[in-house]
């Protein structure tokens, strides 16, 4: 039966060729629109790190003093200052802990063909490569032995491994950074998540650091920080800022294997808070949040409001294209009242002749969906080539692609069902009469 | 023109009908809400910056390294950069009106007891700022070259709560002196940052624009009387002719690399490059709501087109009918275009009601301020104008219709 509705719907579609593409072209624009959109905010919100990111949280102290202090309403600071982090960091509460920031650093190649120039760079204490899964195409990380001792070591990404020795192993080789000499002891591989979480002051999408290298080590050299500095009090000052400055700059990420290890690790830092007020370093009561990955994501709005904008947008012009569809395929079924008249005289049942109506918006959904794929393919060729730093990352993965057929369908099946509806509900017999 | 005719018509089709006017109230309701978002961006886009544009060019350099004199050596570039050929100022700033890079804001208060800051506003530190900026001092004067206080003196005296090697006075921006002291003369006035620190008004400038967060107040800008060296962060900021911009960067970079090649260029750009960079996004934002507003309206144009199409096709024997009772050729015609202004009519109001509610959702979830009433009547002329052009095809053909249709049987 299937088949001879097919066939019926493409001979009815063929009838008015004009009014056929009009219907395709409306449901093409319509979800092409929409899922460039919609693929542009799947690739924004998702999880930077899938498997991992449930049990990495980001601590959050608030070590400012009573000025401005709305109990309740008062977020805590968005980093640590550099006294916190140390000793959140020695006090070992996690699974596994580390203190990082971020920074520039000049790349001195031995190769005289290339200039030196700057690349981003994460100073940071070595539980970061174990606790985000960092994976290694040569080497390994260093360890806390080296950050104890600020020892000149360097992990490097592929890229920069690429650029500097050709994708060769470069483990054990010198590499000056910032005129210092360090060793290079790993070469991380592909690893870029997006969006960048665990710092959110830099770019929050496609930043690849280059270099990473021991926080102690960065500190000694005088690498420059580059990111956020937050002061309060007489705090301020340069964008380095001194280690006993009222100032956050670094960020501190904690592993948590189990939820009763997050609300232990909560309390924790409520009476680290207790005890800092107590010495006096902290000027309010304990004002902590302890969020995982996603809700950090969430809580910092990293998804950018023109996208959200834009996918609003897209919507409703989704929902105009379709209800243009609904008042074209009307028109279209209800101008066969005679044809459907004749069938039903003959037999067919209600459900037959509706089912066959359902058939023939299906088809104008396909081939919708079909033009409307295509049509995102041009919309995310377009979207990456806008100056935004998330451009790069639009593309079409395939549970967005299979999504698209899906909304393509049922668009049209839906844009079919009123129309459907109230062309079977032709009497046979007034019908036939009127010819 | 009779509307009783077309008003009974349009009941027998009741659900095309509605569905015409809900496509019509929908576009209407989107087109309205994009022009408003488009004249937002264009409105930022083009808001002033308070310095001179075309004649600016910025190089900010990296030392590799520790660099120890810092000081001395930014001495050095700026007194070679002045004898480039061309060059009319140079300074330092740390940063620049609209622009991507450093920032660095505080919270200002009227009072050193209070609990909220008043304003957050910009800070431009650096060296001969208000001469290479090319901004406009209209009350008070420039700072004295006694007045500057190094940045690592003045962040070692907030450490040491010393208030000697702190500046003592700045140069605010006419708009944020009219937010802090509205009918008063600024000068002479005291802020306070940080646990109360004096700063006395002593020069006001027409326009300062800030980097970013222009949320806060985009001229709540202050300039304070802080040395900064390129150490720090700062970039050197020339002033030349506009003709002059591309030749005065490539020389000053030659320059600077000769003085010391132990040094990475960062940034070399002139300002127009740098604005342009800063409103990127929301000029693309701008043209992607265009390119939607205008597929939009050709869809609902074309949607009109169809279903007018197939009225003018179902109703050729009525209208044959009418034609053979003595109706003109004209008559026909003005009957598609009132009922098609009836419906865009229909669909105009509710178009305004939704127009309005999806302008609340923007406001709930976006900083965007009221609709203005001004977008209404665009929204519905544009509205009326897209149907009439859209149904004059098939009313058109409609009109051609002959009366002698009426006399042949199906």
């Amino acid at each position: 039966m299937f088949g001879y509705y097919l066939d019926l719907a493409l001979r009815s579609l063929r009838r008015n060729k004009a009014l056929t593409a009009l219907m395709v072209l409306a449901i093409a624009l319509g979800i092409g629109a929409s899922m460039t959109t919609l693929t542009v905010l799947h690739v924004l919100s998702g999880d930077p790190l899938p498997g991992r990111s449930s049990t990495l949280y980001y601590p959050q102290i608030d070590p400012r003093d009573s000025r401005g202090y709305l109990p309740g309403k008062t977020q805590p600071m968005d980093q640590v200052s550099w006294i916190d982090g140390m000793n959140l960091l020695h006090a070992k509460q996690a699974d596994r802990q580390a203190l990082m920031t971020g920074g520039n650093v000049a790349v001195q190649p031995d190769d005289t063909t290339l200039d030196p120039f700057y690349a981003a760079a994460r100073y940071t204490t070595a539980g970061f490569f174990p606790m985000f899964g960092v994976p290694f195409q040569y080497g390994h990380a260093w360890g806390a032995t080296e950050d104890a001792a600020h020892a000149r070591v360097a992990v490097i990404s592929s890229q920069l491994n690429d650029k500097l020795f050709g994708g060769r192993d470069s483990t054990g080789k010198a590499l000056r950074l910032s005129g210092a000499m360090f060793r290079i002891v790993g070469v991380a591989g592909s690893w870029n998540p997006n969006p960048h979480f665990y710092d959110l002051n830099r770019k929050s999408y496609n930043e690849n650091e280059g270099v990473f290298v021991p926080l102690s080590t960065s500190q000694d050299m005088g690498m420059p920080h580059d990111g956020g500095v937050d002061c309060w009090g007489n705090g301020g000052g340069g964008n380095t800022p001194d280690h006993n400055a009222p100032c956050v700059w670094l960020q501190f990420w904690v592993q948590l294997d189990s939820p009763a290890k997050a609300a232990a690790y909560k309390a924790f830092l409520v009476h680290y808070s207790e005890q800092q007020q107590a010495l006096g370093r902290f000027g309010r009561p304990p004002n902590v949040r302890l969020r995982d990955v996603m809700q950090w994501l969430d809580y910092n709005q990293v998804v950018p409001d023109d996208v959200r904008l834009q996918t609003w947008l897209a919507l409703g012009f989704l929902l105009v294209c379709q209800v243009n569809t609904v008042g074209l395929m009307l028109a279209k079924f209800l101008r066969r009242a005679g044809e459907l008249g004749v069938r039903r005289a003959l037999g067919a049942s209600r459900r037959a002749v509706f089912v066959q109506l359902l058939v023939e918006s299906g088809v104008v959904g396909i081939v919708g969906g079909a033009g409307g794929l295509l049509l995102s393919f041009i919309g995310l060729w377009l979207v990456r080539r806008q100056p935004a730093s998330y451009a790069a990352l639009a593309h079409l993965d395939p549970s967005m692609l299979f999504a698209t057929f899906l909304l393509a369908l049922g668009a049209s099946l839906l844009a079919g069902l009123l129309p459907a509806w109230r062309a079977c509900q032709v009497a046979p017999a007034l019908q036939l009469k009127s010819h | 023109m009779e509307l009783r005719p077309i008003l009974s018509t349009l009941r027998r089709h009741k659900v095309t009908a509605w569905l015409l006017i809900l496509e019509m109230a929908l576009t209407c309701a989107i087109v309205c809400n994009a022009v408003f978002l488009i004249g937002q961006r264009l409105q930022r886009m083009n808001l002033p910056s308070g310095i001179a544009e075309h004649e600016l060019v910025q190089i900010t350099l990296g030392h590799i390294g520790k660099n120890p004199d810092a000081k001395a050596q930014t001495e050095t570039d700026l007194a070679a950069l002045r004898q480039i050929a061309g060059v009319q100022q140079a300074g330092v700033v740390e940063e620049l009106p609209f622009s991507r890079g450093a920032s660095s804001n505080s919270g200002l208060m009227l009072d050193p007891r209070q609990q909220q800051p008043t304003v957050t506003v910009s800070q431009y530190m650096g060296q001969n700022i208000l001469p290479t900026l090319g901004v406009r001092l209209v009350a008070g004067r420039d700072f004295g070259p006694d007045e500057y206080v190094d940045l690592d003196t003045a962040t070692a005296a907030l450490q040491s709560g010393d208030t000697k090697g702190l500046p003592q006075t700045e140069i605010v921006a006419r708009a944020l002196a009219e937010r802090l002291w509205p009918g008063k003369d600024p000068l002479g006035q005291t802020t306070y940052v940080g646990k109360g620190i004096p700063l006395r008004v002593i020069g006001v400038v027409a326009s300062l624009a800030r980097p970013n967060m222009l949320n806060m107040g985009p001229q709540y800008s202050v300039v304070w009387p802080i040395h900064m060296t390129q150490a720090d962060g700062a970039s050197y900021v020339l002033r030349c002719a506009p003709q002059d911009r591309a030749a005065v960067l490539k020389a000053a970079v030659a320059k600077l690399k000769q003085l010391d090649p132990n040094r990475v260029v960062l940034v070399k750009r002139t300002y127009d490059e740098a604005r342009r960079d800063y409103f990127a996004n929301d000029r693309a934002m701008a043209g992607i709501l265009i390119g939607v507003i205008v597929v939009l309206l050709i869809v609902t144009a074309l949607g009109i087109v169809g279903l007018a199409s197939f009225w003018v096709a179902q109703r050729r024997r009525t209208i044959g009918v009418r034609r053979a009772l003595g109706a003109t050729r004209s008559d026909i015609l003005r009957y598609f275009q009132t009922e098609n202004f009836l419906l865009a009519t229909f669909g105009i109001v509710l178009g305004m009601v939704l127009a309005y509610g999806i302008n609340l959702f923007l406001m709930l979830h976006y900083e965007l301020p009221r609709l203005p009433a001004v977008y209404f009547p665009v929204g519905a002329i544009v509205l009326w104008l897209i149907g009439q052009l859209a149904v004059l095809g098939p009313a058109l053909r409609a009109a051609a219709v002959p009366p002698v249709v009426a006399t042949r049987s199906v």
